[in-house]
Order: C-alpha cells, then sequence, then structure tokens
C-alpha cells in the first residue's frame, strides 16, 4: 500500500527525520491560508498524488504571494496528473500540501528497502539527489552506497556513519545524519514498510538535514497489525477495479487488452495471459481467484472482468487440484445463468473430474466455448473475439 | 531416496485443527504420508484424523519422532510456527500459509541461522503447494493423482502452475522424482539454487524443471549455479511475459521492480546459461520430452 508525501513525512518526523514546515489544503482557498499560517515569503505547493515525477509535469510550483499560490493550485485541483510513473490513466489532484521553500544546499537520494537479494532492509544511498535512482545508477553508479541491516540487531550508528561519511558529509552534521537513517530504519520496521525514499535529502546552508520529499509503501500482509497506517489508503489514487477486486479479495490488475481471463492461481494467470498474447490476441486482465475457485467467487470475478467495458470475450483457466471440475463447472454455470452474459465464454477446465466438468458445461444448454488445453483455449477465445468483433461490426453495418 | 521426504518421513502438521488442515492431513495419510502428530497450543489431547495433538512442538517431536512438518497456521502466528518447528529439531518444513509480513519471514531466516549447518532446518515456502515425492509421501496440498513416478525433478514458484506442468508431464507418460514448491512471495525459505544442489545430487533425477515467474532475483541467480555447477538438463518456463512493471501479479513476490526481474529479462539469462526454456505454458511439457530423448540419444 502506498501512502502520500504529507503521510509519510509526518510519519518520518514522529522518528525523528526533520522535515520542512507544511500543511494540507483541500481548496486554493485554504491553500493561501494555510501559507499565511506557516509564514515566510516562499512556499512550494504540491499535488499529493502516488506516484514520483510530480515536480516534470508541474505538479510542484515554487510560489511567492497568496496570488500566486491561489492560482497554483485553481490549475492543480481536480485536475489528473499524468507522470512517468502513473500510466496515460493519470491520477487525480484532490490535496495539496504547501510547505515552506528552504535554502538548498545540497540533494542527497537515500532509500530503504526489502532486498531480495540479501533478504534483508538495505539502505541504499547517493550524493546525486533529485535524480531518479533506475537514473543515478545509470549515469554515476559509483556514487550509490549500499549497506544492508542485520535484522537480529538492527541498524548500527557505525554502519550510518559510514554511509555518512561516504557521502561526503561534514563532521559536525554526522550525528544528525546518523539520527536521520536510524529514524528511517525504525519507521520502516516498526511499520512493517516494503520502501522508504527521500529524494531529496537536502542539507540546507544553515546545516539542517531535512527531508524535501518523501514515499513510503507499507507490506499489505503486516497492514492487520498496524490500523493507524491501513487508514492512511486513499481509494482515490487506485484503479477503481482494483479496489473493488481488493474488496472482494480478488486479486485483480488491469490491463489494455480485450479478452477478460478468469483463472486460480496466480502462477497460472500470468501463463494464461502470456498464452492469449502467443494466440495473437491481448489480455484485459490479470485475475487469480485463489485456489478455492468456489461458485460465490466464480460469480464476483464474473461481475468483475465484465466491469471492463473494453472485454469483449472471456476465457475461464482453473485448474481444479482440491476441488473437483465437476464442482467449479456448477459453479460457471450458476454464475452464467445469474449474469447475463453477451460475449462469448471459453471454459478450460483441467484437473479431478475433468470429463463430468465437460459434461456438466454441455448439458447447461448455456453458449460455452469449451476448450481441454490452455492453447487451444487460448486459441479459441482468439478466434471467438475475432468473430464477433465482426459479426458485431457487421450488425452495424447493416443497420 | 529421494530429497527432502521418504516413505518413512514422519509428519507433525501445525495448526492440524484448522478446517483446511483437516483435510489434507486426510488426504495424505491416504497417500501414504505417515502423518504421526498435530500441534495447536491449548489443544493437547485432542485427536485429528486418528492424529494426536500437541501443545508444543517439542512435544510432538519427543513423543513421536517427528522430522518434518507442515505449516497451517495462519499468517499473524505462521513465522512464529516455523521458528518452533525448527527450534524443536525438525529437519524439515513446508509452510503453506499465504500472506506471512516480509519482515516476519526476515527474522525467520535470522532465527534458522543460530543452528549449524548440519542441524539447521531446510524451509521451503512460505505461500506454496508443498512438495511430493511420487509414491513415496507428500507433504502439501497438491492433487496428488497428477504426478507419476519418474526422472523429473520439479521446482516451482506457482501452485497451480505446478500442477499443469505435472499433468502435461503425466500425458506423455512422464514421471516425477520430486516437485518442490518455493513459494510465491519475496522472502522465501529456500531458493532454486537451493533445490537446484539437492536435485544434481539425486540419483532418481535425471533432469530437472524450474518453474519461474517475474520479480526477484531468484532465477537469475539459479542460471548462474547451473552455469558452473548443474551437470543434468534443465528446462524452465517464466510466467508474465505480458505482466505490466511495477504491478503485484497475485503472489506478494510477483513484481517487475529492478532490471532483470521481467519475464523477458529472466528467458535471456536461462537461455544464456544453456538452459532450455520452454516458449508458452502448454509446451512445459513438451520441451521436457524432448531434451529427455536428446539426453537419451
Amino acid at each position: 500500500m502506498d501512502i502520500h508525501e504529507y503521510q509519510a513525512k509526518e510519519i518520518l518526523s514522529n522518528f525523528g527525520v526533520a522535515v520542512p514546515p507544511g500543511a494540507l489544503a483541500y481548496s486554493p482557498e485554504q491553500a493561501a491560508y494555510r501559507a499565511r499560517e506557516l509564514g515566510g515569503s516562499k512556499w512550494i505547493v504540491k499535488a499529493q498524488v502516488h506516484a514520483g515525477g510530480r515536480g516534470k509535469v508541474g505538479g510542484v510550483k515554487l510560489c511567492e504571494s497568496d496570488d500566486e499560490i491561489q492560482e497554483a493550485c485553481e490549475g492543480l485541483f481536480g485536475r489528473k496528473l499524468v507522470t512517468h510513473q502513473t500510466g496515460p490513466e493519470g491520477k487525480g489532484i484532490y490535496r495539496i500540501y504547501v510547505e515552506s521553500a528552504v535554502p538548498i544546499e545540497r540533494e542527497i537520494y537515500l532509500g530503504l528497502v526489502l532486498d531480495r537479494t540479501s533478504q534483508r532492509v538495505m539502505i541504499v544511498a547517493s550524493s546525486e539527489g533529485g535524480m531518479e535512482i533506475e537514473d543515478i545508477s545509470q549515469k554515476r553508479p559509483d556514487s550509490i552506497v549500499r549497506s544492508t541491516v542485520e535484522p537480529a540487531v538492527g541498524l548500527q550508528d557505525f554502519q550510518a556513519r559510514e554511509i555518512a561519511f561516504k557521502l561526503g558529509i561534514a563532521p559536525s552534521m554526522t550525528a544528525r545524519m546518523v539520527g536521520t537513517l536510524q529514524g528511517c530504519y525504525r519507521a520502516f520496521t516498526d511499520l512493517d514498510a516494503t520502501m522508504v525514499e527521500i529524494n531529496p535529502l537536502v542539507i540546507t546552508g544553515d546545516d539542517r538535514i531535512l527531508a524535501l520529499d518523501a514515499k513510503m509503501s507499507f507490506d499489505d500482509n503486516a497492514l492487520f497489525r498496524h490500523p493507524q497506517v491501513s487508514e492512511l489508503r486513499d481509494k482515490s489514487q487506485e484503479d477503481p477495479r482494483e479496489s473493488r477486486a481488493a474488496d472482494r479479495g480478488l486479486s485483480y490488475v488491469g490491463l489494455e487488452g480485450n479478452i477478460g481471463c478468469i483463472v486460480n492461481g496466480a502462477g497460472l494467470a500470468m501463463a494464461t495471459m502470456d498464452t492469449i498474447k502467443l494466440a495473437g490476441g491481448e489480455p484485459a486482465n490479470f485475475l487469480d481467484i485463489g485456489g478455492g475457485a468456489t461458485p460465490e467467487r466464480v460469480a464476483k470475478a464474473f461481475r468483475l472482468v465484465l466491469s471492463d467495458d473494453s472485454v469483449q470475450a472471456v476465457l475461464v483457466n482453473i485448474f481444479a487440484g482440491i476441488n473437483r471440475c465437476d464442482w467449479v463447472a456448477e459453479g460457471v454455470v450458476a454464475a452464467l445463468k445469474e449474469i447475463d452474459i453477451d460475449i462469448p465464454v471459453i471454459v478450460r477446465l483441467a484437473g479431478t473430474n475433468v470429463e463430468e466438468g465437460q459434461k456438466i458445461l454441455a448439458r447447461s444448454g448455456l453458449p460455452i466455448i469449451r476448450a481441454n488445453n490452455l492453447m487451444e483455449a487460448a486459441e479459441r477465445a482468439v478466434e471467438a473475439w475475432r468473430n464477433d468483433g465482426e459479426q458485431s461490426s457487421q450488425a452495424r453495418s447493416e443497420k | 531416496m529421494s530429497i527432502l521426504l521418504d516413505r518413512d518421513s514422519r509428519v507433525v502438521v501445525q495448526g492440524i485443527t484448522g478446517k483446511m488442515a483437516r483435510f489434507h492431513t486426510r488426504e495424505m495419510i491416504d497417500y501414504g504420508t505417515r502423518v504421526v502428530a498435530g500441534v495447536v497450543p491449548g489443544k493437547r489431547g485432542d485427536e485429528v484424523e486418528g492424529v494426536p495433538v500437541f501443545d508444543t512442538m517439542k512435544d510432538a517431536v519427543e513423543q513421536s519422532g517427528a522430522r518434518a512438518s507442515l505449516v497451517f497456521v495462519p499468517p499473524p502466528f505462521a513465522a512464529d510456527a516455523i521458528m518452533e518447528a525448527a527450534d524443536a529439531g525438525i529437519r524439515y518444513c513446508v509452510c503453506i500459509t499465504d500472506g506471512i509480513p516480509a519482515q516476519d519471514m526476515i527474522r525467520v531466516k535470522r532465527y534458522m541461522r543460530r543452528y549449524p549447518k548440519e542441524n539447521r532446518m531446510v524451509l521451503t515456502g512460505p505461500n506454496c503447494a508443498g512438495t511430493i515425492s511420487p509414491g513415496k509421501a507428500m507433504l502439501g496440498i497438491m492433487p496428488a493423482h497428477i504426478y507419476e513416478q519418474g526422472p523429473v525433478g520439479i521446482i516451482g514458484r506457482s501452485g497451480t502452475l505446478g500442477y499443469e506442468a505435472a499433468a502435461q508431464l503425466k500425458e506423455l507418460g512422464i514421471g516425477v522424482s520430486t516437485s518442490i514448491g518455493i513459494g510465491g512471495d519475496p522472502i522465501n525459505g529456500s531458493s532454486f539454487k537451493d533445490m537446484l544442489v539437492r536435485f544434481e545430487e539425486d540419483d532418481e533425477t535425471e533432469i530437472i524443471a524450474m518453474i519461474g515467474e517475474i520479480g526477484g532475483p531468484q532465477e537469475a541467480e539459479a542460471a548462474e549455479y547451473i552455469r558452473e555447477h548443474v551437470s543434468k538438463p534443465v528446462v524452465a518456463y517464466v510466467a508474465g511475459l505480458t505482466a505490466p512493471k511495477g504491478k503485484t501479479m497475485g503472489h506478494a513476490g510477483a513484481i517487475i521492480s529492478a532490471f532483470g526481474e521481467s519475464a523477458s529479462e529472466k528467458v535471456e539469462i536461462l537461455t544464456a546459461a544453456g538452459v532450455s526454456v520452454a516458449d508458452h505454458p502448454a509446451s512445459i511439457g513438451s520441451t521436457i520430452a524432448r531434451v529427455m530423448g536428446k539426453a537419451a540419444a
């Protein structure tokens, strides 16, 4: 789960990481009022969306008066911000963070991640802050400092000092840098984060170390023990179909194609998408309905997949291991009778009692296209989608 | 003797009183697995499918002589259960539970290292379907009837995709020596490489099949190991060629977040290491058959 910049800053400051003074606004007027409360004469107005790269597309603006703040905010509120991380549909701006501008001397990159190679928390830092880490690793790989943390004892001060010295931080400020690193590590482990990124971490003209931007992501599997983190979820930043699926206990990812997929198991679901592509089609979604494949889940899955208007055929691929195919087939038939579907449905069943399952599908009288294996299922789905597309365009031209 | 499991392996089921655990305990017993104990704190004296239940893993191991365990404990308590198994002297543990926090697994892995290598428990999973040595024993939730006994060692991250591969092999009349699920989580007990080491040494395995997917470094790590140390032929399939970057695809660990983590990059890395990669999931079985034919000739 991702959170907003202002939320990450609030969390990090509770762990001793210094941040510039700032306040949240839900309207241009409120933003101007917040700026007056903060005082000073220069402010940064920042669109709060769950994506990086905001600065390059006008999501972050320097303002020097009330009018400028109002104007900047009016141009942002309600708009969709499209950055290289949001996808073409962008993310809606409903909250703006107003922050006092600070005099920047140096910019540093600081990230904490779950490193899957060492299977530990890794700190990644670079003296080349402000650039994205992907760019830093291409242009200045030698500037990157990495340090993994021994989970039994946590981050040690000497490790934090080593990082500070490698970044060339002045000796007078080492202790402050150690405090920042320790604060980030504690926030990461205490709250079950999967990522903390401060880019840039800045050193100001008056020797402060401040998190100028902040991003945090959390382990969905650990949210049960952090209700205060779960509360920060902002559904306006999620793909509505993905949120709906998550609320129903299904794992769904929307894609660009038009053949909907309903599969049990994540690996098989990806493999099914790949096979559709190989057969000349494009998958409309990833959907894992879990091992169970109960009739209720199958029905839910159909509703979810059909809520995408671009879906022109649905491929159901279930490997019934523990659940028998006859039972899964009954579920598919029940779901199809309940929901009115006017596009081709291709069903491939495999595993226990597959013959029984096929018979149930055949006997149902529903126009289900059956397939015996994965490749055949994908080919039939692509074929059905093409034929269906032609028929409907013919129907249109006849009108 | 197959790897990790045998006819004589004595098994304890952790969390045995749950609905799913009960069902699979029955299935395992019917398959011939020697399920000798169950553990649920506070349920000492109960019986499940004729198997006695104990409060602690130490009691269960002492009284039943179990050396293998299967964990069905719910996610908030699963890490604790795995560590209890390691401490009680269990040598091989399979964790089925899906949804364990990643930092709990980091702690589990650190905890397991406190035992010297010769006494250290081997863990596969979490978030996997388990391990089966056809004709011998099953420690997991897979449909046993799709596995025939034979020479192919299977290592896979995904449950149902692993079934798909086993079913394709059965259709071609090819059997399996042992099939191991390493699970779909970002922090897992054993990697592809860890299991390749065992299959390379296993007399009953002639060819190894790796079923990978997007996300993480373990397929690339395996490729490097295969190039240097594996003499047996290796076949692979990597799921997720059509998966977008930065999205979690069902499995917590199936997300492309770094260079080398996409399916096409993994295919390239594995191919360069001499692995025969099946170009689509429906051809996993036939690719294995083709490589076996070549090896025999």
